[in-house]
């Protein structure tokens, strides 16, 4: 279908794109790559009155490497997320989680920002930002603020933003030494959606798992950190035996919904199976 | 709803257009410049039909607005060959190993193709298939299309596999 009239605006710099959005009211919606919106408007699911493009803001593009931390524009492709030596060195879980989401074609289109800000339930992008512990700046005619990632995902595509406020960019902690990641995903066709997604990093001290990092996509009406799992890992035995005495209790705190891909109960399964094998890989078992 | 201009690089030429912000890239390409070999399949942003290259990268046309492609430019599957008998390797290569059933996938996976091999000169198998897992063939003729793709990296490197 073709999208309702709307206008747009292309902006220059984040006052700029605040400016419009405030302008537009409620009925204004921020273009990142689109890969997400346009689907949306095509299928009339949203008619903004206004679209603020803000693909080419400058402020919004870039990684950087902010000593204990890599610092990620909202506006930085999946596509250039996936192969950025810094974020591979860094923080390859959120490098591998990427290369998951969709197809190469919407790489190079989507982006960060815009995944995270959608906050789709079966995105892959928020439980590893969840799990990782990332750090959003936003920025708003009140100027800037940052939000942990803990606290950003409140609902099915809801985040605690407010309606004039834009993600400007991800901060993404450093993972010291001796950790390792995974990114389990498991989807019916190739480029298709998460029905369960889980994202574990883990670092491990030769026969020892000091700590983990468990985040579940598409388990709730956001991700969900599995804190039971990561709690029974802690000073675990790094063995086959304990992760999966571990995983028993990753669904905790979910909130799975049954829908024509899949029922609760299998997606609960399906946590479970998928966390044992994530972090077993992740700790190298 | 005003109009915007735009200057837009396709295959070659630059097109001053005004567009409806509302307009999709591949109805702008098709409908305003003539470029039907740029198709419309699925419009859900699943099969790939529609894929051009943008600024060399692959991208799905109907999940582009006109308007973000202001100043870019764009390669369609008409504008791949050189002329009427210098095809570009990657088209040589589907007609050689019969990577087509009905064909209306073919403009959207020789592009998501060029793009591939752009990145990856000789992918594996499995490179291959994951690397069109954004162009879907309804006529399911995906084994002649892999084969294609190897044929056309062997052509392009040279016998390098």
């Amino acid at each position: 279908m073709i999208p309702v009239s709307f206008d747009y605006v292309r902006a220059t710099s984040v006052a700029d794109a605040v400016a419009a959005l405030v302008a537009g009211g409620e009925d204004a919606k921020v273009l990142a790559g689109g890969q997400s919106l346009m689907p949306v408007l095509r299928l009339r699911m949203a008619a903004p009155t206004v679209v603020i493009d803000c693909s080419r803001v400058t402020e919004m593009q870039g990684i950087t490497d902010a000593g204990d931390s890599v610092v990620i524009g909202a506006g930085t492709t999946h596509h250039e997320v996936m192969n950025n030596p810094l974020i591979n060195e860094h923080t390859p879980l959120l490098a591998m989680a990427t290369a998951t989401v969709a197809d190469p074609a919407i790489r190079h289109r989507g982006t960060l920002g815009g995944a995270l800000a959608h906050a789709d339930p079966a995105g892959d992008l928020p439980a590893v930002a969840l799990a990782l512990d990332a750090v959003m700046t936003v920025v708003g005619p009140q100027g800037s603020r940052d939000i942990p990632a803990a606290e950003l995902f409140t609902d099915y595509f809801t985040t605690s933003m407010a309606e004039d406020e834009i993600l400007v960019s991800i901060r993404v902690p450093k993972l010291g030494p001796g950790w390792g990641y995974h990114y389990e995903k498991f989807q019916r066709t190739a480029q298709g959606w998460a029905i369960v997604g889980v994202a574990a990093a883990v670092q491990r001290n030769n026969g020892t798992i000091n700590q983990a990092r468990v985040g579940l996509t598409n388990m709730g009406p956001g991700p969900v950190r599995a804190s039971s799992v990561e709690q029974a890992l802690t000073n675990a035995a790094a063995t086959a035996e304990s992760v999966a005495a571990a995983a028993q209790s990753a669904t905790d705190g979910t909130r799975a919904t049954s829908d024509l891909h899949a029922a609760a109960d299998y997606r609960e399964h399906l946590a479970r199976v998928m966390t044992e094998r994530a972090v077993a890989k992740a700790a190298g078992i | 709803m005003s109009h915007i201009p735009i200057s837009v690089t396709v295959d070659g030429t630059t097109y001053d257009s005004e567009v409806e912000p509302r307009t999709l890239l591949v109805h702008w390409l098709r409908e305003d410049i003539g470029r039907v070999g740029t198709v419309v399949g699925c419009d859900t942003s699943s099969c790939g039909a529609c894929t051009v290259l943008l600024d060399g990268q692959s991208v799905k046309s109907c999940s582009v607005l006109a308007v973000q492609a202001d100043g870019q430019s764009i390669t369609t599957i008409q504008g791949l060959a050189e002329g009427e008998d210098n095809w570009h390797p990657v088209q040589t290569a589907f007609k050689e190993c019969h990577g087509l059933q009905c064909g209306y996938c073919t403009p959207g996976m020789v592009l998501a193709t060029v793009d591939l091999l752009g990145e990856n000169p000789t992918p594996t198998e499995a490179e291959i298939r994951e690397g069109l897992e954004g162009n879907l063939c309804r006529c399911t003729g995906y084994h002649n299309i892999v084969k294609s793709v190897q044929y056309a990296s062997d052509l392009m490197s040279g016998g390098a596999r």
